[in-house]
């Protein structure tokens, strides 16, 4: 007997189971669906501002940075992402100092740690949370983040 | 209520005054062809677009809705895609079964398809053993899969193949049962004669408590049947990546594909048939004037319509179960769809021997 | 208590000698008493050592030798081991794959990297490399030439029959070959690609009809040489590839080498810090915990479930993403704190949370949990004794379903897991519903963490100053936290430079993959699949 009540009470509760399952789903049916629609929300589409899509260098509006060249970003990364190019130049008053020619940014291999934009001491890089950054090949991934006639803020030397 | 038969009858007029009579054969029987390939190919597509966007809504997504106005136009680029796409000839396959064995499954699924009636007049194949014909023709297309499996030369294909085996041959046992079921409350194996004999209220309203848990039965072991979730052991993606069809590329795999969707909606087209009245309209006993406004609308709406709440509820089933194991399908035939089945029949002929349905 | 500790071992091996560190005791056996102090340590009633935490290959140049770390999980003292061999040309050293079963792996892996070859080990193989592969590339010497180990294009033969080194009576060693599949069984690959292998991992089965005979787990396809990339890297840079390791608790793992640092600096962190990490560390748990459900679901056939998941992880990912700047790695967590100060609006974020989720639990249990198939498929299925789970390493969810209290936040508690009131999640079945039923619950006990900190983050810096070259002092360290997968241990060798000397992570996942074969054997392949995601690997943290 214990068997045969067995048998029925356990098809009965697998089968109850189940309704409950399709029950489920059958609500989410007709819920509000969570689908983003990108691209067409791209104007209402929110990206944190921390979100690290892209290493940028700052400029001001009189197209003027703050890199110095030291080259720390250069020796803190993990991955040789970064490349300082840069020129001696002798100042006025004899001095020697490094003045920024290109800098190279490896998008490509970059792994968005931050250690870059953390070790600069004078804020001259930073991340911005773009993302859109397909492209065909890996060469058009390494920019050159200085802006073609750039100069250092406060400086006179033209890069 | 609109009668197929005139639109039959007058191309037929029409052919026999322009051609002589063995021609008149030979062109209808081409025709019918066509049409029946053209249908065929149009319900695929419809059906994998309304699977996609059932599937979505169920998983809480939109599905399709970049290729034309709400994803339509989708699966035809998909259907063109898939005749584009090379057929690969891979190595060490015994070649003519394994090119042979994806036209199996699609022609038993045609053959099943063109049993169904459509509406009143639009039947293709229609005689007195309709439902064991239907039932035959069906089952030739687990020759087709275990051919597959076996000329692949691939372990996952192979294990596919024998677990879809075992599953066919118990699910079959169900299916026939519960159509038998109904059978004898139909009196007649003919779809026409048991769509017409439900003109007076539809068989699972007459046959009450037999006619429903048949029903349920022939709607579990119908999914069985045509390899669907949760009952998709044969092609278990995450456990044989494809099964059966894992080798199979091209329009190869399309036919496979095709006839899984199809073979879906013959489930439900014959739940339809024989449970649901088929193409009839719903008739409530007394209530005349609601009874001609259902008779407006067309034959053929009524049939689609109730198949697509039965396809409905199949997706339903594949969208919310896990899969079953191997041992658990088949203790579900054997233990509880089997017995069940054999207790509904005799309950089945007793309400028919001492009139108890309706 | 270390007294009695040396005392025993000093009866048993006269000759061993000590350092201590820490309050850790080192102990340094000659090989040839090794194994023999291996089994006392393991069954003596006053040691007990029956966890092997953490054992790591070491090259000290003169020397080439191993590392075990080793914990009771009963007297929950710890004790580390030191076996070196200044043969470098033919090292040997015994096995202890007879003594804790996780050895069994991590010996290979050990051979495949130093190329110290385990005496009486039953499967010499290497783990992570490649059978032709030239060289042992952690040791100091390797030659690291592209020309020597070129990338290999043809694909690798697998040979049936592998060799094991055994000791013959008279003291030599001897090769001998062990058989891992016969010439007629019916062996299947699954994997590398195969959708249940959650990324590239393979699995060897040998078949016999739906029965599953044998598993032999072949790994190394991601393998990365993340703790040989960390020698080259400073300690701050070597944080950037502890999210890389397992990527679904980036956060815990870099949590662990962080603490791990700065355990060795000596530098105390804020408490504000560690609320901080505490809360990451929790809901970073929580969508890892989301993620195994609905890969388990998709495992078992249930896609629905699946996307009910991905859909309520978003909400913790948008979380992570506007406070940490990451979605999947994060990297949050530094030398000394965090890399910025929370997000104003994650609190309100976190409390929204907290009471969206349950009515989704509930979702997730009617749909799945109650579901008869899925009881039915993970009932009684691939049960782990609570012996195997200690004796493979088993730790994490997977190891508290078989009812071993495993729980790192218990044990050694750290953040703030001091302060808050939780219960340590345990089933005592071991089989595939129990360690899903762990996870579900452990979802729970987060929301209950989650609750009463985050209304109490102190006030105070969010880091605290460190020098620009970060210098570790001589020594050795271990840390481990409890990631979600199980324990993540760090074990750094300082040899007071700016690099690293050599860095170990105890991967979970490693143990997980191991025990499938003993849990998979005698059930039926989507039982090996269940059970696959029921351990619920990463691959990436097993192959590191």
């Amino acid at each position: 007997m214990n068997s045969v009540q067995r048998y029925f009470s356990s098809f009965f509760k697998g089968l109850g189971s189940l309704l409950k399952g399709m029950r489920i789903t059958f609500i989410e049916f007709f819920t509000k669906k969570i689908t983003e629609k990108y691209p067409e929300n791209r104007a209402t589409l929110k990206i944190s501002d921390r979100f690290r899509g892209e290493l940028i260098m700052l400029h001001n509006e009189n197209n003027e940075h703050h890199c110095v060249a030291c080259g720390i970003c250069e020796m803190n990364c993990p991955n040789d992402t970064i490349h300082v190019e840069f020129d001696m130049v002798t100042t006025e008053d004899g001095k020697k100092k490094k003045v920024l020619r290109r800098y190279i940014y490896d998008h490509g291999s970059c792994l968005y740690c931050q250690l870059c934009v953390r070790a600069c001491p004078h804020h001259a890089i930073d991340f911005i949370p773009t993302f859109e950054h397909a492209v065909f090949t890996r060469e058009k991934l390494i920019e050159q983040l200085n802006k073609p006639g750039s100069k250092l803020a406060g400086s006179d030397v033209k890069a | 209520m609109f009668d197929f038969k005139v639109v039959t009858e007058w191309i037929d007029e029409g052919l026999r005054n322009l051609l002589p009579a063995s021609l008149v054969n030979i062109t209808e029987c081409v025709l019918i062809g066509i049409c029946l390939l053209v249908a065929y190919a149009l319900f695929a597509l419809a059906l994998i677009y309304a699977e996609r966007k059932v599937c979505a809504a169920f998983q809480c997504r939109l599905g399709p809705n970049r290729v034309g106005p709400w994803g339509t136009i989708q699966v035809v680029c998909d259907m063109i895609k898939m005749l584009i796409k090379e057929i690969i000839e891979i190595k060490h396959v015994d070649r003519y079964l394994f090119n042979l064995a994806p036209y199996i499954v699609i022609i038993s699924s045609l053959l099943a398809f063109s049993c169904i009636p459509f509406a009143k007049g639009l039947e293709i194949l229609d005689f007195n053993v309709g439902i064991f014909f239907l039932i035959a023709v069906s089952s030739i297309g687990i020759v087709g899969i275990l051919l597959a499996g076996w000329a692949s030369n691939n372990k996952y294909s192979l294990i596919g193949a024998m677990r879809s085996g075992a599953q066919m041959i118990s699910y079959e046992l169900s299916i026939g049962l519960s159509m038998l079921t109904m059978v004898v409350l139909a009196g007649s194996m003919q779809l026409s004669t048991i769509v017409e004999s439900q003109a007076d209220g539809w068989f699972i309203f007459k046959g009450h408590i037999p006619a429903f848990i048949a029903f349920v039965v022939y709607l579990i072991a119908g999914t069985a049947e045509t390899n669907r979730g949760p009952f998709d052991l044969p092609e278990a993606e995450s456990e044989l990546t494809a099964g059966y069809h894992t080798e199979y590329s091209g329009m190869h795999f399309g036919f496979f594909y095709v006839a899984e969707f199809v073979n879906m909606f013959i489930v439900a087209a014959v739940a339809t048939t024989i449970f649901w009245g088929g193409w009839m309209p719903l008739h409530i006993p007394g209530w005349d004037s609601f009874n001609a406004i259902m008779d407006y609308i067309p034959s053929l709406i009524w049939f689609l319509g109730k198949s697509a709440v039965m396809v409905f509820i199949i997706m339903w089933f594949k969208w919310t179960f896990p899969r079953l194991r191997i041992d658990q399908l088949l203790r579900l035939e054997w233990k509880y769809l089997l017995p069940i089945n054999l207790c509904n029949l005799l309950l089945m002929v007793v309400v028919v021997a001492f009139n108890l349905h309706f | 208590m270390t007294n009695t500790m040396k005392e025993k071992i000093l009866s048993i091996i006269p000759t061993a000698t000590f350092t201590e560190e820490k309050g850790l005791l080192t102990v340094s056996v000659p090989p040839a008493s090794f194994h023999e102090l291996a089994l006392r340590l393991k069954n003596d009633k006053d040691l007990q050592f029956d966890y092997l935490v953490c054992m790591t290959g070491m090259d000290w140049g003169e020397t080439l030798g191993v590392m075990y770390l080793l914990r009771s999980t009963t007297l929950k003292h710890e004790i580390a081991l030191r076996l070196e061999t200044p043969d470098r040309e033919h090292p040997e050293l015994p096995s202890v794959s007879d003594i804790w079963a996780t050895a069994n792996v991590n010996e290979r892996e050990v051979f495949g990297f130093f190329g110290i070859r385990f005496i009486n080990h039953p499967d010499m193989r290497r783990l992570f490399l490649r059978n032709d592969w030239v060289g042992y590339p952690f040791r100091k010497d390797y030659n690291a030439d592209p020309e020597i180990n070129p990338v290999r294009l043809e694909s690798e033969t697998n040979e049936d029959a592998v060799p094991t080194y055994e000791m013959t009576s008279t003291g030599k060693v001897q090769e001998l070959e062990h058989t891992v599949f016969e010439d007629d069984e019916y062996v299947v690959n699954i994997g590398p690609q195969h959708p249940a292998t959650h990324g590239v991992l393979r699995f060897r089965v040998s078949l016999e009809g739906e029965i599953v005979k044998k598993v032999d787990v072949n790994c190394g396809y991601i393998h990365r040489g993340i703790e040989k990339m960390c020698e080259s890297l400073t300690y701050p840079q070597t944080l950037a590839l502890t999210d890389r390791l397992d990527y679904l608790s980036a956060h815990m793992n870099r949590h662990a080498l962080c603490m791990c640092i700065e355990d060795a600096l000596g530098i105390e962190v804020p408490e504000r810090v560690k609320y901080i990490r505490t809360i990451m560390d929790e809901l970073t748990r929580i969508s890892s915990h989301i993620l195994f459900y609905s890969t388990f679901c998709m495992d078992l056939g249930g896609l629905t479930a699946f996307l009910y998941g991905f859909r309520d992880r978003e909400k913790i990912l948008d979380m992570l993403e506007e406070t940490c700047g990451g979605r999947l790695i994060q990297n949050y967590n530094c030398i000394g704190g965090v890399m910025a100060d929370i997000h104003p609006n994650l609190v309100k974020r976190i409390k929204d949370f907290i009471k969206y989720l349950p009515p989704m639990l509930e979702e997730y249990h009617g749909l799945f949990t109650g579901n008869i198939i899925a009881q039915q498929r993970m009932k009684g299925i691939g049960i782990l004794s609570k012996a195997d789970a200690i004796s493979y390493g088993v730790t994490g969810p997977s190891g508290r379903g078989s009812g071993w209290a495993c729980d790192v936040r218990k044990i050694h508690p750290y953040g703030v897991y001091d302060k808050v009131d939780f219960n340590e999640v345990l089933y005592t079945e071991g089989d595939t519903f129990s360690r899903y039923m762990v996870r579900m619950d452990e979802i729970v006990e987060s929301l209950h963490i989650l609750e009463q900190l985050v209304d109490n983050i102190p006030a105070g810096d969010y880091a605290v100053k460190t020098k620009p070259i970060i210098k570790l002092p001589e020594g050795q360290y271990f840390k481990s936290v409890e990631a979600a997968r199980g324990e993540f241990g760090v074990f750094i060798e300082s040899h007071g430079d700016k690099y690293p000397y050599r860095v170990k992570f105890r991967s979970p996942g490693l143990p997980l993959v191991a025990v499938v074969d003993l849990l998979a054997s005698h059930n039926k392949i989507a039982d090996l699949i269940a059970i696959g995601g029921s351990l619920d690997y990463v691959v990436p943290d097993i192959d590191r």
